[in-house]
Protein backbone atom coordinates (compact mmCIF):
# COMPACT_ATOMS: atom_id res chain seq x y z
CA UNK A 1 0.00 0.00 0.00
CA UNK A 2 1.92 3.33 -0.93
CA UNK A 3 1.50 6.45 0.63
CA UNK A 4 -1.05 8.56 -1.82
CA UNK A 5 -1.55 11.39 0.76
CA UNK A 6 -0.54 14.93 -1.16
CA UNK A 7 -1.45 18.73 0.26
CA UNK A 8 -2.90 21.11 -1.69
CA UNK A 9 -1.29 24.39 0.20
CA UNK A 10 -2.86 23.67 3.55
CA UNK A 11 -5.04 21.36 2.88
CA UNK A 12 -4.68 17.22 3.41
CA UNK A 13 -6.20 15.10 1.13
CA UNK A 14 -5.92 11.79 2.13
CA UNK A 15 -5.63 10.45 -1.63
CA UNK A 16 -5.01 13.03 -4.77
CA UNK A 17 -8.92 12.23 -6.38
CA UNK A 18 -11.42 14.58 -6.11
CA UNK A 19 -14.73 14.84 -7.80
CA UNK A 20 -15.60 17.97 -10.34
CA UNK A 21 -18.16 20.60 -9.30
CA UNK A 22 -21.79 19.96 -11.35
CA UNK A 23 -21.08 16.02 -12.05
CA UNK A 24 -21.39 14.69 -8.35
CA UNK A 25 -23.77 17.00 -6.66
CA UNK A 26 -23.37 17.26 -3.01
CA UNK A 27 -21.73 13.88 -2.63
CA UNK A 28 -25.22 12.28 -1.39
CA UNK A 29 -26.82 11.38 -4.59
CA UNK A 30 -23.74 9.33 -5.02
CA UNK A 31 -23.89 7.90 -1.40
CA UNK A 32 -25.76 4.67 -2.01
CA UNK A 33 -23.34 3.52 -4.64
CA UNK A 34 -19.76 4.49 -3.18
CA UNK A 35 -18.05 5.07 0.41
CA UNK A 36 -17.50 9.20 -0.33
CA UNK A 37 -14.98 9.43 2.71
CA UNK A 38 -12.47 7.02 0.52
CA UNK A 39 -11.78 10.08 -1.78
CA UNK A 40 -9.72 13.28 -1.21
CA UNK A 41 -12.07 15.56 -1.96
CA UNK A 42 -15.73 16.20 -3.14
CA UNK A 43 -16.08 19.63 -5.19
CA UNK A 44 -19.86 20.37 -4.68
CA UNK A 45 -22.33 22.33 -7.48
CA UNK A 46 -21.17 25.72 -8.48
CA UNK A 47 -22.36 28.09 -5.99
CA UNK A 48 -23.56 31.86 -7.23
CA UNK A 49 -24.52 34.63 -4.32
CA UNK A 50 -28.29 34.34 -5.69
CA UNK A 51 -30.35 31.53 -6.89
CA UNK A 52 -29.95 30.77 -10.57
CA UNK A 53 -32.67 28.72 -12.31
CA UNK A 54 -29.51 27.94 -15.32
CA UNK A 55 -30.30 27.73 -18.81
CA UNK A 56 -33.32 26.67 -20.27
CA UNK A 57 -33.52 22.47 -22.42
CA UNK A 58 -32.05 21.05 -23.70
CA UNK A 59 -28.62 21.71 -21.68
CA UNK A 60 -26.87 18.32 -22.89
CA UNK A 61 -25.51 16.91 -26.01
CA UNK A 62 -23.67 13.48 -26.34
CA UNK A 63 -20.62 13.68 -28.82
CA UNK A 64 -18.13 11.39 -29.08
CA UNK A 65 -16.36 10.00 -26.46
CA UNK A 66 -17.50 12.98 -24.55
CA UNK A 67 -20.82 15.59 -23.91
CA UNK A 68 -21.57 19.22 -24.32
CA UNK A 69 -23.58 21.25 -21.56
CA UNK A 70 -24.88 24.19 -21.18
CA UNK A 71 -26.33 24.01 -17.72
CA UNK A 72 -25.68 27.65 -16.50
CA UNK A 73 -25.00 27.51 -12.79
CA UNK A 74 -28.45 26.01 -11.78
CA UNK A 75 -28.30 26.22 -7.67
CA UNK A 76 -30.39 27.78 -5.05
CA UNK A 77 -27.58 30.34 -4.20
CA UNK A 78 -25.40 30.41 -0.81
CA UNK A 79 -27.54 30.97 1.88
CA UNK A 80 -29.41 27.89 1.04
CA UNK A 81 -26.33 26.26 0.58
CA UNK A 82 -25.70 27.11 4.27
CA UNK A 83 -28.53 26.96 5.78
CA UNK A 84 -30.07 23.62 4.02
CA UNK A 85 -27.07 21.83 2.67
CA UNK A 86 -24.15 21.97 4.67
CA UNK A 87 -25.44 20.59 7.78
CA UNK A 88 -25.96 17.45 5.32
CA UNK A 89 -23.06 17.63 4.08
CA UNK A 90 -20.42 18.68 7.38
CA UNK A 91 -19.89 15.55 8.68
CA UNK A 92 -18.88 13.29 5.50
CA UNK A 93 -15.12 12.46 5.82
CA UNK A 94 -13.31 14.32 3.59
CA UNK A 95 -12.52 17.71 1.94
CA UNK A 96 -16.11 19.21 0.86
CA UNK A 97 -14.75 21.79 -1.33
CA UNK A 98 -17.28 24.27 -2.74
CA UNK A 99 -17.27 25.92 -5.94
CA UNK A 100 -17.65 29.61 -6.67
CA UNK A 101 -19.14 31.50 -9.54
CA UNK A 102 -20.60 34.49 -10.02
CA UNK A 103 -21.18 37.47 -11.69
CA UNK A 104 -18.85 40.61 -10.50
CA UNK A 105 -15.56 40.90 -8.33
CA UNK A 106 -18.06 41.81 -5.34
CA UNK A 107 -20.41 38.74 -6.08
CA UNK A 108 -17.41 36.43 -6.00
CA UNK A 109 -16.04 37.71 -2.42
CA UNK A 110 -19.87 38.08 -0.55
CA UNK A 111 -20.18 34.55 -1.96
CA UNK A 112 -16.46 33.50 -0.84
CA UNK A 113 -16.78 35.32 2.48
CA UNK A 114 -20.20 33.33 3.60
CA UNK A 115 -18.58 30.17 2.90
CA UNK A 116 -15.12 31.22 5.06
CA UNK A 117 -17.70 30.96 7.67
CA UNK A 118 -18.76 27.53 7.84
CA UNK A 119 -16.00 25.49 9.45
CA UNK A 120 -16.68 22.23 7.55
CA UNK A 121 -15.58 23.39 4.36
CA UNK A 122 -12.23 23.90 3.88
CA UNK A 123 -11.54 25.35 0.69
CA UNK A 124 -13.19 26.78 -2.24
CA UNK A 125 -12.80 26.75 -5.86
CA UNK A 126 -13.28 29.31 -7.47
CA UNK A 127 -15.03 29.24 -10.91
CA UNK A 128 -14.12 32.08 -13.11
CA UNK A 129 -14.32 29.42 -16.50
CA UNK A 130 -18.00 28.89 -16.52
CA UNK A 131 -18.30 29.04 -20.56
CA UNK A 132 -22.27 28.80 -20.12
CA UNK A 133 -23.26 31.82 -18.23
CA UNK A 134 -23.74 35.77 -19.73
CA UNK A 135 -21.53 38.18 -17.55
CA UNK A 136 -19.80 36.34 -15.75
CA UNK A 137 -17.62 33.23 -15.39
CA UNK A 138 -15.70 32.73 -17.92
CA UNK A 139 -15.73 36.27 -18.82
CA UNK A 140 -13.42 36.86 -16.00
CA UNK A 141 -11.53 33.80 -16.90
CA UNK A 142 -10.23 34.36 -20.14
CA UNK A 143 -8.32 37.58 -19.51
CA UNK A 144 -5.05 38.03 -17.21
CA UNK A 145 -7.55 41.48 -15.57
CA UNK A 146 -10.20 39.69 -15.12
CA UNK A 147 -8.80 36.72 -13.51
CA UNK A 148 -6.80 39.12 -11.58
CA UNK A 149 -10.07 41.33 -10.09
CA UNK A 150 -11.83 38.11 -9.22
CA UNK A 151 -8.95 36.93 -7.51
CA UNK A 152 -7.86 39.59 -5.83
CA UNK A 153 -11.69 40.88 -4.24
CA UNK A 154 -12.34 37.28 -2.99
CA UNK A 155 -8.52 36.70 -1.70
CA UNK A 156 -9.25 40.47 0.66
CA UNK A 157 -12.43 38.47 2.21
CA UNK A 158 -11.58 34.63 2.10
CA UNK A 159 -8.90 33.01 4.17
CA UNK A 160 -8.62 29.39 3.57
CA UNK A 161 -7.45 27.35 0.87
CA UNK A 162 -8.29 28.96 -2.22
CA UNK A 163 -8.31 27.30 -5.66
CA UNK A 164 -9.03 28.74 -8.99
CA UNK A 165 -10.29 27.08 -11.62
CA UNK A 166 -8.97 27.60 -15.05
CA UNK A 167 -10.68 27.75 -18.81
CA UNK A 168 -9.36 26.45 -21.42
CA UNK A 169 -10.87 28.69 -23.76
CA UNK A 170 -7.83 31.08 -23.65
CA UNK A 171 -4.38 31.47 -25.77
CA UNK A 172 -2.44 30.82 -23.18
CA UNK A 173 -3.31 29.13 -20.09
CA UNK A 174 0.00 30.06 -18.27
CA UNK A 175 -0.47 33.81 -18.02
CA UNK A 176 -4.18 33.67 -16.29
CA UNK A 177 -2.47 30.85 -14.48
CA UNK A 178 0.33 33.03 -13.36
CA UNK A 179 -1.64 36.30 -12.80
CA UNK A 180 -3.78 34.70 -10.28
CA UNK A 181 -0.86 33.02 -8.80
CA UNK A 182 0.58 36.61 -8.17
CA UNK A 183 -2.76 37.73 -6.85
CA UNK A 184 -2.83 35.01 -3.87
CA UNK A 185 -4.07 31.88 -5.08
CA UNK A 186 -3.46 28.73 -3.65
CA UNK A 187 -3.98 26.56 -5.97
CA UNK A 188 -5.22 26.60 -9.69
CA UNK A 189 -7.38 23.50 -10.94
CA UNK A 190 -7.44 22.84 -14.91
CA UNK A 191 -9.33 22.49 -17.22
CA UNK A 192 -12.88 23.89 -16.89
CA UNK A 193 -15.09 22.44 -20.48
CA UNK A 194 -14.43 23.34 -23.59
CA UNK A 195 -16.78 25.62 -25.61
CA UNK A 196 -18.15 23.67 -28.48
CA UNK A 197 -21.52 23.04 -30.58
CA UNK A 198 -23.48 20.71 -31.71
CA UNK A 199 -26.01 20.56 -34.63
CA UNK A 200 -29.41 18.04 -35.29
CA UNK A 201 -28.81 18.40 -39.26
CA UNK A 202 -32.56 17.12 -39.95
CA UNK A 203 -34.31 19.64 -37.63
CA UNK A 204 -31.44 22.59 -38.66
CA UNK A 205 -31.50 23.67 -35.19
CA UNK A 206 -28.39 23.22 -31.93
CA UNK A 207 -29.00 20.94 -29.96
CA UNK A 208 -28.65 23.08 -26.81
CA UNK A 209 -30.79 25.76 -25.65
CA UNK A 210 -28.17 28.09 -26.16
CA UNK A 211 -26.46 26.84 -28.97
CA UNK A 212 -22.86 26.66 -27.33
CA UNK A 213 -21.96 24.64 -24.53
CA UNK A 214 -19.09 22.85 -22.42
CA UNK A 215 -17.39 19.80 -24.13
CA UNK A 216 -16.31 17.16 -21.53
CA UNK A 217 -15.84 13.23 -20.87
CA UNK A 218 -12.45 11.51 -23.03
CA UNK A 219 -12.86 13.86 -26.19
CA UNK A 220 -10.76 16.85 -24.06
CA UNK A 221 -8.24 14.83 -22.15
CA UNK A 222 -5.10 15.09 -24.49
CA UNK A 223 -5.96 19.04 -24.60
CA UNK A 224 -6.28 19.09 -20.78
CA UNK A 225 -2.87 17.02 -20.08
CA UNK A 226 -1.24 19.12 -22.59
CA UNK A 227 -2.40 22.53 -20.31
CA UNK A 228 -1.63 21.12 -16.64
CA UNK A 229 1.69 20.18 -18.10
CA UNK A 230 2.34 23.50 -19.68
CA UNK A 231 0.92 25.50 -16.50
CA UNK A 232 2.48 23.08 -13.78
CA UNK A 233 5.86 24.47 -15.24
CA UNK A 234 4.67 28.41 -14.81
CA UNK A 235 3.63 28.51 -11.49
CA UNK A 236 4.57 27.38 -8.19
CA UNK A 237 1.34 26.86 -6.95
CA UNK A 238 0.10 23.09 -6.81
CA UNK A 239 -1.74 22.60 -9.69
CA UNK A 240 -5.00 20.24 -9.69
CA UNK A 241 -5.98 18.36 -13.17
CA UNK A 242 -8.86 17.46 -14.58
CA UNK A 243 -10.46 17.06 -17.65
CA UNK A 244 -11.88 13.03 -19.44
CA UNK A 245 -10.21 11.69 -16.21
CA UNK A 246 -11.55 8.04 -16.49
CA UNK A 247 -9.32 5.36 -15.45
CA UNK A 248 -6.32 5.35 -13.22
CA UNK A 249 -3.68 5.44 -16.24
CA UNK A 250 -5.42 8.46 -17.20
CA UNK A 251 -5.00 10.34 -13.27
CA UNK A 252 -1.36 9.20 -13.26
CA UNK A 253 -0.66 10.54 -16.49
CA UNK A 254 -2.47 14.17 -14.64
CA UNK A 255 -0.10 12.91 -12.06
CA UNK A 256 3.48 12.92 -13.74
CA UNK A 257 2.06 16.04 -15.83
CA UNK A 258 2.30 17.84 -12.33
CA UNK A 259 -0.74 17.39 -10.93
CA UNK A 260 -0.87 17.13 -7.49
CA UNK A 261 -4.05 16.04 -7.70
CA UNK A 262 -6.52 14.79 -9.57
CA UNK A 263 -10.33 15.58 -10.48
CA UNK A 264 -12.74 13.12 -11.78
CA UNK A 265 -15.91 14.84 -14.07
CA UNK A 266 -17.98 13.56 -16.74
CA UNK A 267 -16.76 9.67 -16.00
CA UNK A 268 -18.97 9.71 -12.80
CA UNK A 269 -22.08 9.68 -15.02
CA UNK A 270 -20.51 6.26 -16.56
CA UNK A 271 -19.63 4.73 -13.48
CA UNK A 272 -20.35 6.43 -10.45
CA UNK A 273 -18.16 4.42 -8.62
CA UNK A 274 -15.44 5.45 -10.78
CA UNK A 275 -13.38 7.71 -8.24
CA UNK A 276 -12.51 4.24 -5.72
CA UNK A 277 -11.63 2.54 -8.72
CA UNK A 278 -9.04 5.63 -10.12
CA UNK A 279 -7.76 5.47 -6.01
CA UNK A 280 -7.23 1.91 -6.13
CA UNK A 281 -5.84 2.01 -9.52
CA UNK A 282 -3.16 4.45 -8.48
CA UNK A 283 -2.16 2.48 -5.66
CA UNK A 284 -1.53 -0.28 -7.78
CA UNK A 285 0.42 0.83 -9.87
CA UNK A 286 2.24 2.15 -7.66
CA UNK A 287 2.54 -0.49 -5.42
CA UNK A 288 3.48 -2.99 -8.84
CA UNK A 289 6.20 -0.55 -9.65
CA UNK A 290 8.20 -0.13 -6.70
CA UNK A 291 6.67 3.28 -5.51
CA UNK A 292 6.53 4.00 -1.67
CA UNK A 293 4.72 7.59 -2.06
CA UNK A 294 2.14 9.00 -4.97
CA UNK A 295 4.69 11.81 -4.95
CA UNK A 296 7.39 9.72 -6.44
CA UNK A 297 5.35 10.19 -9.86
CA UNK A 298 3.70 14.02 -9.19
CA UNK A 299 5.61 16.05 -12.35
CA UNK A 300 7.85 13.14 -13.21
CA UNK A 301 7.46 14.78 -17.13
CA UNK A 302 9.76 17.54 -17.90
CA UNK B 1 -34.66 4.24 -1.79
CA UNK B 2 -30.93 2.83 -1.59
CA UNK B 3 -29.62 2.12 -5.18
CA UNK B 4 -27.29 -0.31 -6.94
CA UNK B 5 -25.04 -0.61 -9.22
CA UNK B 6 -25.56 -4.44 -10.31
CA UNK B 7 -23.75 -6.93 -13.43
CA UNK B 8 -27.00 -8.20 -14.18
CA UNK B 9 -27.04 -11.32 -16.09
CA UNK B 10 -29.35 -11.19 -19.52
CA UNK B 11 -32.08 -14.33 -19.08
CA UNK B 12 -33.42 -13.52 -22.95
CA UNK B 13 -33.43 -10.95 -25.42
CA UNK B 14 -36.76 -11.55 -27.43
CA UNK B 15 -37.99 -9.44 -30.29
CA UNK B 16 -41.56 -8.60 -29.98
CA UNK B 17 -41.85 -6.21 -32.35
CA UNK B 18 -38.99 -5.16 -36.13
CA UNK B 19 -38.39 -2.07 -33.34
CA UNK B 20 -39.01 -3.22 -29.81
CA UNK B 21 -36.87 -5.91 -27.81
CA UNK B 22 -37.68 -7.48 -24.55
CA UNK B 23 -34.72 -7.78 -22.53
CA UNK B 24 -35.07 -10.14 -18.83
CA UNK B 25 -32.58 -9.79 -16.62
CA UNK B 26 -31.54 -11.92 -13.60
CA UNK B 27 -29.28 -12.00 -10.56
CA UNK B 28 -27.75 -14.62 -8.11
CA UNK B 29 -29.47 -12.35 -5.41
CA UNK B 30 -32.72 -11.53 -4.84
CA UNK B 31 -32.56 -8.31 -6.99
CA UNK B 32 -33.75 -4.45 -5.28
CA UNK B 33 -37.23 -3.52 -4.77
CA UNK B 34 -38.70 -1.36 -7.19
CA UNK B 35 -41.37 0.74 -7.71
CA UNK B 36 -43.53 0.98 -10.62
CA UNK B 37 -42.24 4.62 -12.63
CA UNK B 38 -38.78 3.87 -11.03
CA UNK B 39 -36.24 3.29 -14.12
CA UNK B 40 -32.69 1.86 -15.11
CA UNK B 41 -29.43 3.40 -16.50
CA UNK B 42 -28.03 0.91 -18.31
CA UNK B 43 -24.17 0.69 -19.87
CA UNK B 44 -24.10 -0.02 -23.24
CA UNK B 45 -20.88 -1.86 -24.53
CA UNK B 46 -19.22 -1.81 -27.58
CA UNK B 47 -21.15 0.94 -29.17
CA UNK B 48 -18.75 4.26 -30.16
CA UNK B 49 -21.83 6.24 -30.48
CA UNK B 50 -23.06 6.02 -27.01
CA UNK B 51 -21.38 7.60 -24.42
CA UNK B 52 -23.54 7.97 -21.23
CA UNK B 53 -25.80 5.13 -20.19
CA UNK B 54 -29.17 5.31 -21.35
CA UNK B 55 -32.44 5.55 -18.87
CA UNK B 56 -34.75 2.68 -19.51
CA UNK B 57 -38.10 2.39 -17.94
CA UNK B 58 -38.94 -0.88 -15.51
CA UNK B 59 -41.41 -2.43 -17.83
CA UNK B 60 -42.11 -5.42 -14.97
CA UNK B 61 -40.45 -7.29 -12.01
CA UNK B 62 -41.46 -10.75 -11.82
CA UNK B 63 -40.10 -11.38 -8.23
CA UNK B 64 -41.31 -15.42 -8.13
CA UNK B 65 -38.94 -15.73 -11.45
CA UNK B 66 -36.55 -12.80 -9.77
CA UNK B 67 -36.33 -11.32 -13.16
CA UNK B 68 -36.16 -7.02 -14.41
CA UNK B 69 -37.74 -6.80 -17.50
CA UNK B 70 -36.68 -3.49 -20.17
CA UNK B 71 -38.43 -2.98 -22.95
CA UNK B 72 -36.54 -1.67 -25.62
CA UNK B 73 -36.83 0.36 -28.83
CA UNK B 74 -33.71 -0.33 -31.20
CA UNK B 75 -33.30 3.42 -32.40
CA UNK B 76 -29.60 4.45 -32.01
CA UNK B 77 -26.64 2.59 -32.36
CA UNK B 78 -27.08 1.93 -28.39
CA UNK B 79 -30.24 0.78 -28.32
CA UNK B 80 -29.70 -1.77 -31.55
CA UNK B 81 -26.24 -3.08 -29.68
CA UNK B 82 -28.35 -3.82 -26.42
CA UNK B 83 -31.05 -5.90 -28.88
CA UNK B 84 -28.22 -7.95 -29.54
CA UNK B 85 -26.91 -9.52 -26.55
CA UNK B 86 -27.51 -12.73 -25.77
CA UNK B 87 -28.96 -14.67 -23.29
CA UNK B 88 -25.62 -15.05 -20.40
CA UNK B 89 -24.27 -11.93 -21.19
CA UNK B 90 -24.07 -8.87 -18.39
CA UNK B 91 -25.53 -5.90 -18.19
CA UNK B 92 -24.64 -3.23 -16.07
CA UNK B 93 -27.05 -1.63 -14.39
CA UNK B 94 -28.17 1.66 -11.84
CA UNK B 95 -31.14 1.16 -10.63
CA UNK B 96 -33.68 1.85 -9.08
CA UNK B 97 -33.69 5.42 -9.65
CA UNK B 98 -36.33 8.37 -9.89
CA UNK B 99 -39.85 8.42 -8.21
CA UNK B 100 -42.27 5.96 -9.21
CA UNK B 101 -45.98 6.55 -10.08
CA UNK B 102 -48.77 6.97 -6.51
CA UNK B 103 -50.32 3.69 -5.86
CA UNK B 104 -54.06 3.08 -5.14
CA UNK B 105 -54.46 4.15 -1.28
CA UNK B 106 -57.32 1.69 -1.27
CA UNK B 107 -58.36 -1.50 -3.06
CA UNK B 108 -61.49 0.09 -4.83
CA UNK B 109 -60.00 3.30 -6.16
CA UNK B 110 -59.90 3.07 -10.33
CA UNK B 111 -57.04 4.15 -11.96
CA UNK B 112 -56.55 4.69 -15.91
CA UNK B 113 -53.12 3.90 -17.14
CA UNK B 114 -52.70 5.29 -20.30
CA UNK B 115 -49.80 4.39 -22.71
CA UNK B 116 -48.74 4.96 -25.86
CA UNK B 117 -45.86 3.17 -28.32
CA UNK B 118 -43.13 1.78 -25.93
CA UNK B 119 -44.90 4.17 -23.20
CA UNK B 120 -46.86 1.29 -22.14
CA UNK B 121 -43.69 -0.32 -20.74
CA UNK B 122 -43.81 1.09 -17.03
CA UNK B 123 -47.55 0.56 -16.62
CA UNK B 124 -47.18 -2.90 -17.11
CA UNK B 125 -45.41 -2.88 -14.20
CA UNK B 126 -47.88 -0.44 -12.37
CA UNK B 127 -51.11 -2.98 -13.23
CA UNK B 128 -49.30 -5.73 -12.52
CA UNK B 129 -48.58 -3.92 -8.68
CA UNK B 130 -52.06 -2.94 -8.40
CA UNK B 131 -53.69 -6.65 -9.20
CA UNK B 132 -51.41 -8.16 -6.84
CA UNK B 133 -52.95 -5.39 -3.93
CA UNK B 134 -56.28 -6.70 -4.79
CA UNK B 135 -57.06 -3.53 -7.26
CA UNK B 136 -58.26 -3.71 -11.14
CA UNK B 137 -56.94 -1.23 -13.22
CA UNK B 138 -57.84 -0.28 -16.37
CA UNK B 139 -55.74 0.16 -19.49
CA UNK B 140 -56.11 2.31 -22.38
CA UNK B 141 -53.05 1.62 -24.50
CA UNK B 142 -52.62 3.33 -28.10
CA UNK B 143 -50.50 2.68 -31.07
CA UNK B 144 -50.26 3.62 -34.87
CA UNK B 145 -51.84 -0.08 -35.69
CA UNK B 146 -52.79 -3.25 -34.62
CA UNK B 147 -48.89 -4.78 -34.62
CA UNK B 148 -47.62 -1.96 -32.84
CA UNK B 149 -49.56 -2.58 -29.65
CA UNK B 150 -47.44 -3.76 -27.44
CA UNK B 151 -47.30 -6.91 -24.92
CA UNK B 152 -50.99 -7.07 -25.46
CA UNK B 153 -51.95 -10.72 -23.93
CA UNK B 154 -49.71 -9.93 -20.97
CA UNK B 155 -51.39 -6.76 -20.33
CA UNK B 156 -55.04 -8.78 -19.93
CA UNK B 157 -53.68 -10.78 -17.15
CA UNK B 158 -53.75 -7.67 -14.85
CA UNK B 159 -56.89 -5.68 -15.95
CA UNK B 160 -59.27 -4.61 -18.08
CA UNK B 161 -57.57 -3.37 -21.71
CA UNK B 162 -59.10 -0.84 -24.22
CA UNK B 163 -57.44 0.06 -27.25
CA UNK B 164 -57.13 2.58 -29.88
CA UNK B 165 -55.15 2.25 -33.03
CA UNK B 166 -54.47 5.35 -35.65
CA UNK B 167 -55.63 2.81 -38.70
CA UNK B 168 -58.90 1.21 -36.60
CA UNK B 169 -56.78 -2.12 -37.58
CA UNK B 170 -57.86 -2.61 -33.93
CA UNK B 171 -59.87 -1.27 -31.09
CA UNK B 172 -61.62 1.52 -32.30
CA UNK B 173 -59.99 4.15 -34.03
CA UNK B 174 -58.05 7.36 -33.58
CA UNK B 175 -55.84 8.18 -30.23
CA UNK B 176 -56.15 7.55 -27.24
CA UNK B 177 -58.43 10.38 -25.98
CA UNK B 178 -60.85 10.15 -28.97
CA UNK B 179 -61.75 6.10 -26.96
CA UNK B 180 -65.05 6.24 -25.92
CA UNK B 181 -64.30 5.29 -22.47
CA UNK B 182 -63.21 8.25 -21.46
CA UNK B 183 -67.17 9.73 -22.13
CA UNK B 184 -68.73 6.78 -20.65
CA UNK B 185 -66.53 6.67 -17.19
CA UNK B 186 -64.99 8.84 -14.18
CA UNK B 187 -61.28 7.65 -13.04
CA UNK B 188 -59.98 8.87 -9.40
CA UNK B 189 -56.65 9.07 -10.91
CA UNK B 190 -54.71 8.67 -14.25
CA UNK B 191 -51.15 7.57 -15.14
CA UNK B 192 -50.07 7.87 -18.40
CA UNK B 193 -46.48 7.39 -20.32
CA UNK B 194 -45.96 8.25 -23.95
CA UNK B 195 -44.83 10.27 -26.79
CA UNK B 196 -44.84 13.99 -24.96
CA UNK B 197 -48.05 14.83 -27.74
CA UNK B 198 -50.07 12.01 -26.20
CA UNK B 199 -49.14 12.80 -22.70
CA UNK B 200 -50.36 16.44 -23.57
CA UNK B 201 -53.89 15.30 -24.34
CA UNK B 202 -53.85 13.10 -21.61
CA UNK B 203 -53.18 15.96 -19.25
CA UNK B 204 -55.97 17.93 -21.23
CA UNK B 205 -58.82 15.44 -20.52
CA UNK B 206 -57.54 14.84 -16.85
CA UNK B 207 -57.96 18.84 -16.53
CA UNK B 208 -61.43 19.09 -17.64
CA UNK B 209 -62.54 16.20 -16.27
CA UNK B 210 -61.22 17.03 -12.75
CA UNK B 211 -59.43 14.21 -12.41
CA UNK B 212 -55.36 13.61 -10.80
CA UNK B 213 -53.04 12.75 -13.40
CA UNK B 214 -49.31 12.07 -13.31
CA UNK B 215 -46.90 11.88 -16.50
CA UNK B 216 -43.39 9.69 -16.78
CA UNK B 217 -41.40 11.95 -18.51
CA UNK B 218 -38.67 10.76 -20.60
CA UNK B 219 -36.18 14.16 -21.36
CA UNK B 220 -32.51 14.31 -22.03
CA UNK B 221 -30.52 13.56 -19.03
CA UNK B 222 -26.64 12.04 -18.10
CA UNK B 223 -26.67 11.39 -15.00
CA UNK B 224 -29.80 9.78 -13.39
CA UNK B 225 -28.54 10.88 -9.81
CA UNK B 226 -29.54 14.52 -10.08
CA UNK B 227 -26.05 15.86 -10.07
CA UNK B 228 -25.72 17.04 -13.38
CA UNK B 229 -28.72 18.70 -13.76
CA UNK B 230 -28.82 18.46 -17.74
CA UNK B 231 -32.63 16.43 -17.61
CA UNK B 232 -34.40 19.46 -15.91
CA UNK B 233 -38.11 20.07 -16.66
CA UNK B 234 -40.21 23.61 -15.46
CA UNK B 235 -41.95 23.20 -12.98
CA UNK B 236 -43.97 25.19 -10.25
CA UNK B 237 -40.93 24.59 -7.75
CA UNK B 238 -38.34 25.91 -10.91
CA UNK B 239 -36.29 23.51 -12.65
CA UNK B 240 -36.52 20.28 -11.38
CA UNK B 241 -34.34 16.97 -12.23
CA UNK B 242 -36.35 14.28 -14.25
CA UNK B 243 -34.39 12.09 -13.16
CA UNK B 244 -34.41 12.48 -9.29
CA UNK B 245 -37.82 14.28 -8.54
CA UNK B 246 -39.56 12.23 -11.90
CA UNK B 247 -39.76 10.50 -14.42
CA UNK B 248 -43.31 10.79 -12.26
CA UNK B 249 -44.81 14.56 -11.87
CA UNK B 250 -48.52 14.95 -11.31
CA UNK B 251 -49.77 17.20 -13.80
CA UNK B 252 -50.59 19.97 -11.29
CA UNK B 253 -46.71 20.61 -10.75
CA UNK B 254 -45.96 21.09 -14.89
CA UNK B 255 -45.94 24.48 -16.90
CA UNK B 256 -47.88 22.22 -19.48
CA UNK B 257 -50.34 24.80 -20.01
CA UNK B 258 -52.62 23.94 -23.45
Amino acid sequence: MARLNVKIHDLALKNPVMTASGTFGYGLEFADLMPLDGIGGIIVKGTTLRPREGNDYPRMAETAAGMLNCVGLQNKGVDYFCEHIYPQIKDIDTNMIVNVSGSSPDDYAECAARIDALEKIPAIELNISCPNVKGGGMAFGVTCAGASSVVRAVRQRYHKTLIVKLSPNVTNITEIARAVEAEGADSVSLINTLMGMAIDIEKRKTLLSINTGGLSGPAVKPVALRMVWQVAKSVKIPVIGLGGICTAKDAIEFLMAGATAIEIGTANFLDPTVSIKVRDGINAWLDSHGCKSVQEIIGVID
Amino acid sequence: MKKYLLDLTVKSVERIHERYVLIKLTDDKPLPEMQPGQFVEIRVDGSPTTFLRRPISINFVDQAQNELWLLVAAVGDGTRRLAQLQAGDTLNCLLPLGHGFTMPAFTSERFLLVGGGVGVAPLLYMGAEMHRQGNEPTFLLGARTAKDLLMLDIFKRYGRVCVTTEDGSEGEKGFVTNHSLLLKEQFSRIATCGPTPMMKAVARYARQSNTECEVSLENLMACGLGACLCCVEKTTEGNLCVCKEGPVFNIRKLLWQD
